[in-house]
């Protein structure tokens, strides 16, 4: 088990820059995910850690070495592809074991190996089928297992879910989680999927256009996004942003989202953006659980107004209504009981000690 | 009361449903009607083959019903399996093909290997050209390569012409250049992914295509081997161009040139000789019938 | 610290410029062993394929002796000859009419198994296909047993509706009429088995869409089968017009050119002239004539295939 560091890694296709120059320090032992939308140049990254693209320019370090020319075989890792890339022609238990036998292993060291794995995974039954016989669940379970019976010093997955239905996929992040509570191998983990990377991260990095736009634990990522990318790609439905300006009105600062429509800020909040009054192209950043359904007695900091409802949709335990401020859609959730009705107007609050503030043109949040 | 019977209209929908299942069935016996029609024109000659073969040198000659067998004998097979002339080009022929196979396997599958995944300088350009070499057909090379052959005997004082080895050199430019087509297609349809797991397992360019390409690409090659060993069973222009002697001969020119004599047709034998001959490739095609037609679409389906 | 950091400044600039010669040394290796394992096949290609090609072309240029040089001497030679240009035409009425034929007869055949259920398309396929699996100097020659002058199976099967006796080789109609025939007998199993793929790869909504839009059974094939299997005719057709026209085993066997030359094409021609005739640059120069029409349809073959490859 080892450490793993980039350092200003760049990779480039020709003319194109997949990746522009990447700084990462993964700890023994932890779990990172690496998250973007598709092209962001996650994949490209987490393939240079193995090896299967060369990299343009920078260091790569596992366990302290720098494994620039190291070929993929000697670098340690073990991989869990999109597909599985599972051996049609192998066993389960033959391509668990594969890399063990090229390495010439002593058969009963491999037997226990494969054996101790399947345990793990409760794939015991399924040892000796051949991959075709197995449903999409299973396949990534033996994908995992041939990665955990080399015990190698980091984990590589890429997008291992993305293949499974809804459900299993949920079933599948869990005993992903549980694997690594057990082994304890330093894996980085890549997915499109935010929640994938929420749940199983020990830490998430947010890329972008080949860049690192953020790397935190879920709750910072969710509560204190570094730039709007970050907030609008974490958390669903996705946060609200509003065009608003701040207004200085006898000692208190308003934000100012509509010639109708205006908020006070909470002291707290005012503190912080008090310098910020003259700045023009300003974003509201509010997520939708802080836009609710205006309750009877009144909290500080969460202002009430009326909204007209476009659209509802009814979740079950909330129902989720849509209004437009400003020519920006908003989103908030309200209770089920709270009477929304598409069409209709409802008397909604917003939560102001959870806003954001956001500069329009950089994207950075204030 | 009255609209809503002409509202029903029941009767002509009936009709309708009625003529549509009925419209199937007669398009089903039309068409059993001309497979049936086509069956018999393609099985006609194998079947009067093996009719001829099975009668005697009388019964041919003579002015009965020549669709049947009258008194059916074995003698035509216990002739020519038992003349060393016909067994000596049995064997030719089974050795050429089965060397040409060999060979042909050991050069295309390493190069479609190497065309399908090492991408290097220039190996666009050369599986283009493999597929241009499998359109130049043997009736355009016999010439130049028969006087190739003989000017290389007369410099070298090494005689390959007559000699039933030569075909072996001649062959594989019949099977190589679509088995290396056929087999890059194959190759290319495995998953990137899986040569990837195999370089993080381990294994070297030459262990990914011994344990993981040959194998899961082994439908493709069986399928290759079928068409490399059908081409060189079947091949008849350049056996008759580069080969006289009659114990040089392999089995096609063989019986042509030996079971007629002038203008005397021994038809018994040489019908019994052509389906000895025929045997092989049809034995291979009637167990693995779906690898063979895999080969056959292969090459204008992939790649 | 400040060592610390400059130190490692120093072996990542190293470990720069030693990475730079290590990947190109491995590129070099990887493309060295590709290189090697194509080595076989670039060097059958070269010597066995296109020295020889060429060297046809050189042939061509020589007296019969082979000890002069006489520039166009052979095709000059050739125009003047009245089989030179028999040859000709009956290389293009034998390859064209032999393709349609095949062609149309596959065509017919594949919606014929198309349409009888899934479980018994195996069986009449493997029937079909028969033709095509007989080596053809084997069915040839039971092909030349069914047209015998004097035994022919065929004219006694005819005798009893009155018809005949068909000089099926004998005479230089009749024989070019049995060489086609025999060519689609062997060649249509072929046209079969590719369009039943093509058919099978033709997905049922497309069908189902158009039956919903009120389509025939003829607007179907018109309008869905033939647009979605249009390149698979194609290459099929322009394969088999390669094949067929550098045809060999079924005219020699069957009629070796005769009656009197009426049968040749330009492989028994050449044959004929440079092999039995010992005059190997006429025999090269007469099989060069079937360069042209091989070019063409490798030509529109090629395009095809980069074209799929380009869409994929």
């Amino acid at each position: 088990m080892a450490d793993v560091s980039l350092r200003k890694v760049v990779k480039r296709y020709d003319e194109v820059e997949a990746v522009r120059g990447i700084d990462l320090d993964i700890a023994d032992h932890e779990f990172v995910v690496l998250v973007g939308p598709s092209g962001c140049g996650k994949s490209t990254t987490l393939r240079m850690i193995a090896g299967l693209e060369d990299i343009s320019d920078g260091d790569i370090m596992i366990g302290g070495d720098v494994v620039n020319d190291v070929p993929p075989k000697d670098r340690d890792i073990a991989m869990v592809f999109q597909n599985y890339a599972l051996y049609p022609h192998m066993t389960v238990a033959e391509n668990m074991s594969f890399g063990l036998r090229l390495k010439h292993y002593p058969k009963a060291e491999i037997k226990s190996r494969v054996t101790e794995a399947a345990r793990m995974l409760d794939i015991t039954d399924l040892i000796d089928r051949k991959p075709k016989q197995l449903s999409g669940g299973q396949r990534q379970r033996v994908a995992m297992g041939r990665a955990i019976v080399r015990n190698p010093k980091v984990f590589l997955f890429d997008e291992p879910l993305s293949n499974l239905d809804a459900k299993l996929r949920v079933q599948m992040r869990i005993e992903i989680k549980k694997v690594h509570q057990k082994v304890r191998t330093t894996t980085v983990y890549v997915t499109h999927d935010q929640v994938e990377a929420m749940t199983l991260a020990d830490r998430v990095v947010v890329m972008n256009h080949g860049r690192i736009e953020q790397i935190g634990t879920p709750n910072e990522l969710y509560h204190k996004p570094a730039t709007k990318f970050v907030a609008s790609f974490i958390g669903s439905p996705a946060m609200n942003f509003v065009p608003c300006r701040l207004e200085d009105a006898a000692g208190k600062l308003n934000v100012r989202l509509t010639d109708r429509l205006a908020f006070t800020l909470p002291p707290a909040r005012a503190a912080r953006y008090q310098a910020l009054s003259r700045t023009d192209k300003l974003l509201l950043g509010i997520r939708p659980e802080h836009v609710m359904e205006a309750r009877p007695h009144a909290e500080p900091g969460v202002e009430p107004f009326d909204a007209m409802l476009d659209v509802t949709e009814p979740m079950g335990m909330e129902t989720l209504v849509y209004f437009t401020l400003e020519g920006s859609q908003v989103c908030g959730r309200v209770s089920p009981n709270a009477g929304a009705q598409d069409g209709s107007p409802l008397r909604l609050a917003v939560d102001l000690n959870n806003m954001h503030l956001l500069n329009e043109v950089t994207g950075a949040v204030l | 009361m009255s609209t809503m019977t002409i509202d029903k209209s029941g009767p002509t929908r009936k009709v309708k449903y009625g003529s549509m299942s009925r419209d199937r069935t007669w398009a089903l016996r039309w068409s059993y009607f001309f497979l049936t029609l086509f069956a018999i024109f393609s099985l006609t000659p194998p079947f009067y083959m093996l009719i001829t073969s099975l009668k005697g040198s009388a019964e041919i000659s003579a002015a009965t019903n020549p669709w049947w067998v009258h008194q059916p004998t074995l003698e035509n097979y216990v002739q020519l399996l038992t003349s060393n002339q016909f067994l000596r080009f049995f064997w030719n022929s089974a050795w050429v093909s089965i060397i040409v196979v060999t060979v042909t396997m050991l050069i295309s599958v390493p190069a479609a290997f190497a065309l399908a995944r090492m991408k290097f300088w220039g190996s666009a350009t050369l599986a283009t050209g493999v597929f241009l070499t499998y359109l130049i057909p043997d009736s355009l090379l016999f010439i130049p390569l028969f006087k190739m052959f003989a000017v290389f005997g007369d410099l070298t004082g090494i005689q390959l012409v007559n000699r039933w080895y030569v075909l072996l050199f001649i062959y594989p430019t019949l099977t190589v250049p679509f088995c290396t087509w056929i087999m890059i297609g194959y190759f290319a349809s495995i998953p990137k992914e899986l040569d990837e797991a195999a370089i993080i397992d381990g294994a070297s360019w030459f262990q990914t295509l011994t344990r993981i390409f040959i194998p899961v690409a082994l439908p493709g090659l069986i399928a290759a081997t079928i068409f490399a060993f059908t081409v060189s069973w079947a091949q008849f222009l350049y056996p008759l161009v580069f080969t006289t002697s009659t114990d040089q001969l392999v089995l096609p020119v063989g019986i042509i040139t030996t079971l007629i004599k002038g203008d005397v047709f021994n038809w018994g034998q040489i019908m019994t000789g052509a389906l000895l001959g025929a045997a092989p490739p049809l034995i291979i095609y009637a167990f693995l019938m779906d690898y063979y037609i895999a080969g056959l679409t292969a090459g204008a389906t992939k790649g | 610290m400040v060592d610390v950091a400059f130190q490692s400044n120093r072996t990542a600039a190293a470990q720069a410029a030693r990475r730079r010669v290590g990947l190109r040394n491995a590129l070099r290796r990887k493309s060295m062993s590709a290189f090697l394992m194509t080595l076989p096949l670039i060097l059958l290609i070269a010597v066995l394929v296109i020295y020889p090609a060429l060297y046809s072309v050189h042939l061509a240029t020589l007296n019969k002796a082979m000890t002069k040089f006489v520039g166009f001497g052979n095709f000059e030679f050739l125009f003047k000859r009245d089989t030179f240009w028999l040859v000709v035409k009956q290389s293009c009425i034998f390859a064209i009419s032999a393709v349609i034929f095949k062609a149309l007869i596959g065509f017919i055949v594949a919606h014929f198994v198309h349409n009888v259920p899934a479980n018994k398309q195996r069986k009449w396929r493997g029937m079909l296909l028969v033709p095509w699996v007989i080596p053809p100097a084997m069915s040839t020659l039971a092909w030349l047993w069914l047209f015998d002058p004097s035994y022919s199976a065929f004219n006694y099967t005819l005798s009893f509706f009155g018809i005949g006796p068909i000089p099926w080789t004998g005479d230089a109609m009749w024989a070019r009429f049995s060489v086609i025939l025999v060519n689609v007998w062997y060649g249509a199993p072929f046209f079969m088995i590719m369009y039943l793929a093509a058919l099978k790869s033709v997905p049922e909504q497309l069908y189902e869409a158009a039956a919903i839009d009120g389509a025939n059974w003829w607007q179907r094939i018109w309008y869905v089968t033939l647009p979605m299997m249009r390149n698979i005719i194609a290459i099929t057709t322009l394969f088999s017009l390669i094949v067929t026209f550098a045809n060999f085993d079924i005219v020699r066997i069957l009629t070796a050119g005769g009656p009197l030359d009426h049968t040749h094409i330009f492989a028994t021609w050449a044959f004929r002239v440079g092999i039995e005739g010992s005059d190997i640059p006429l025999g090269a120069s007469v099989s060069l004539f079937m360069v042209p029409i091989l070019a063409v349809a490798a030509i529109f073959i090629l395009r095809d295939i980069t074209k799929r490859g380009n869409e994929s």
